[in-house]
């Protein structure tokens, strides 16, 4: 994209044009969250109250009450900013937006479709886990510079509860790094081409359950019930949170949703395909018109539409599941959160990890092909191959080869 | 980032240079701040806030891998212990620490003496005086292509190998350091592969910087440990 806009401006001054693509992707991913959280704190109302048998939600803006969200958002706007006499001023005006940042921060590695990344890092989930672990850095700070018994009591067990659950993710996340070969996000989405049983989660019986141990620890640890024991209503009237008010405490809200998007993303990536629809209609369109299509700029973006589609809709289903589970489920004591962390996570995670790792050392088949092996060796060497690309621009600009001179002629 | 780079390094404002002082000032900031103010738990925000910036100089220079790592390590984990202990610890009255004469005259002796060192060896390599690497890159890909140029324009066909050589060169100067994982799993253990094509070989990789890690991690571990003994001095008879 930077080089579309800096295509526009006179020379030496193409940083203008990198400048508007970085503040409209900025843009973009900002609305990922602001506009998720809009959707989805309206869908949680509704979820909630069908779970519960009743309608949720009717007035505010027609029959659905779909204008919920933004109803709450102005209530939200015009409360009024308190602050505790003990409260440590700084960081408590800090805290929100060290949470919002973390949380933030995380989307910029993650890609929305084939090469649709804002940061295309190639230890791409490295990265996003390191930026998740730092969510609980704004809760800490919440829970202590307020001033209130509650809310250190909240911070303290939040922070005990994600670092522990930080442990079992970790080892959860390395088995899909491990049978692609690649902490680059977008290579190990692209190495699940193909029909819908090349999704890593149908490779082998060892990572399916992984992908179940993932999702409790995610769910923990973007601290959503039944792992909410930090801001238990009734026991710790509501935790870290008990002393913001209005614009700050929806900025922890935007923070908690915006975490819920990226780690139903991150499973929709590392599990679930990402951005690769169950049947390969687009590539096997490229296979059948290879030469009408291959160099179809607006084929290949309508396939990356397509991808968008499809990655937003798992991550949806993602989250509307984390949903289901609230309203299902009892919140957890806390020392079940702990045994439940270090007694079954962390052992049924590492046992699938020798697990998967025995399966692809012993050659045991697959379920799937993935790609064929000299694909998936031309993804894993993207960064080669990218070099190959450039080697190839470069010498046809400098030379034009003998068959397209013969075409002039 | 490629392009990035290569853009601006004519253009009218260098723009990596501009996002390097302005890290670069934020974590100096806040390591200021680190030292002078008096309330310990701010003293740990300012501190973390530098350690991130810290990690964002090393994802400007392009070692993503080290820089994720620093804030996993750093960010994530050390100083989050340190809050802990902090917020477990700090009474009324250890809150606001006042700094002693001494401590100020130890910590000017420590602290200037590793700024003597460290400005040395900023000026020491040439390399790190000037911001043209990119250019430099990029210089010699296109005059390697136009050497490959010239050679087949002589009837000549081009080797495998100088090909190979043409793609690490444009693979170089597109990504500017090296950074895939695999490398920097060899380069711990002493392998460049980054260095095979300059012929600097005999680097002796990143194991220095890892173990200098881990034992700031054993130091931190002692630190605790001490910190939860302390406290049981009244107990034992014979334990001073």
């Amino acid at each position: 994209m930077g080089e579309f806009f800096a295509g526009w401006f006179p020379a030496g001054w193409e940083f203008l044009g990198y400048t508007v693509a970085a503040l409209i992707q900025a843009f973009l991913l900002v609305n990922v969250i602001a506009l998720g959280a809009f959707v989805f704190i309206w869908a949680e109302r509704k979820v909630s109250a069908r779970i519960q048998d009743r309608l949720g939600p009717t007035r505010t803006g027609g029959a659905f009450g779909w204008l919920q969200s933004l109803a709450d958002g102005i209530k939200l706007l015009s409360k009024e900013d308190l602050m505790p006499k003990d409260a440590d001023p700084i960081l408590f005006k800090l805290a929100p937006y060290v949470a919002f940042a973390a949380s933030f921060s995380a989307f910029m590695a993650l890609p929305f479709a084939s090469g649709w990344v804002a940061l295309h890092l190639n230890i791409g989930l490295f990265f996003l886990i390191a930026v998740l672990g730092l969510e609980v850095f704004g809760v800490i700070l919440a829970g202590y510079s307020s001033g209130s018994k509650w809310s250190l009591f909240g911070a303290m067990r939040q922070a005990a509860q994600v670092v522990s659950y930080e442990v079992p993710l970790g080892i959860c996340v390395i088995v899909p790094l491990m049978i692609c070969g690649t902490m680059d996000l977008v290579a190990i989405g692209d190495q699940q081409r193909g029909l819908f049983t090349n999704w890593l989660i149908f490779h082998d019986p060892f990572i399916f359950v992984v992908f179940w141990v993932y999702f409790t620890c995610a769910v923990a640890s973007v601290n959503r019930a039944p792992f909410d024991l930090a801001e238990a209503e009734s026991e710790l009237v509501a935790g870290f949170l008990t002393e913001y008010s209005g614009m700050r405490w929806s900025l922890f809200f935007m923070a908690e949703y915006g975490s819920m998007i990226l780690v139903s993303a991150l499973a929709a990536i590392l599990f679930f395909g990402g951005w690769n629809g169950p049947i390969p209609i687009f590539s096997a369109l490229m296979d059948w018109f290879p030469n009408y299509l291959g160099n179809c700029w607006w084929f290949s973006t309508t396939a990356n539409l397509f991808g968008l589609l499809c990655l937003l809709m798992k991550a949806s289903i993602g989250v509307i599941a984390m949903m289901w589970v609230r309203w299902t489920f009892p919140r957890l004591r806390v020392d079940q959160v702990i045994t439940m962390c270090l007694k079954y996570c962390v052992p049924i995670a590492a046992v699938c990890l020798l697990g998967v790792m025995f399966w692809t050392a012993l050659g045991v088949p697959f379920f799937n092909d993935l790609l064929p092996a000299q694909d998936r060796a031309l993804v894993r060497e993207g960064w080669f191959k990218s070099g190959e690309k450039q080697a190839d621009a470069l010498l046809k600009s400098l030379s034009p080869s003998p068959d397209e001179e013969g075409e002039v002629e | 980032m490629t392009p990035l780079l290569a853009a601006t390094s004519e253009a009218a404002i260098n723009w990596h240079t501009v996002m390097f002082y302005v890290i670069a000032l934020c974590a100096c900031g806040f390591a200021v701040i680190v030292a002078l103010t008096n309330n310990i738990v701010r003293m740990a925000f300012a501190l973390i806030v530098s350690l991130a910036a810290t990690s964002g100089l090393l994802f400007l220079a392009g070692a993503y891998f080290v820089g994720a790592m620093q804030l996993m390590i750093y960010v994530g984990g050390t100083v989050v212990l340190l809050i802990f202990g902090v917020m477990l610890t700090a009474q009324k009255a250890f809150i606001t620490m006042r700094t002693q004469a001494g401590d100020w005259i130890l910590g000017l002796l420590v602290g200037g003496t590793l700024l003597a060192v460290l400005v040395q060896l900023v000026f020491l390599i040439p390399e790190w005086q000037s911001s043209n690497y990119q250019s430099t890159a990029d210089a010699q890909l296109v005059a390697y292509a136009e050497e490959l140029k010239s050679q087949r324009a002589r009837g000549e066909e081009i080797t495998a190998e100088q090909r190979r050589r043409l793609e690490l060169m444009a693979v170089k100067a597109s990504e500017g350091m090296p950074q895939r994982t695999g490398e920097i799993g060899l380069a711990l253990i002493g392998v460049r592969a980054d260095k095979i094509e300059s012929e600097q070989t005999g680097l002796a990789g990143y194991l220095l910087p890892f173990e200098i890690v881990s034992v700031h991690l054993l130091v931190v571990l002692v630190g605790a440990a001490f910190l939860a003994r302390a406290k049981r001095h009244h107990h034992g008879g014979d334990v001073s």
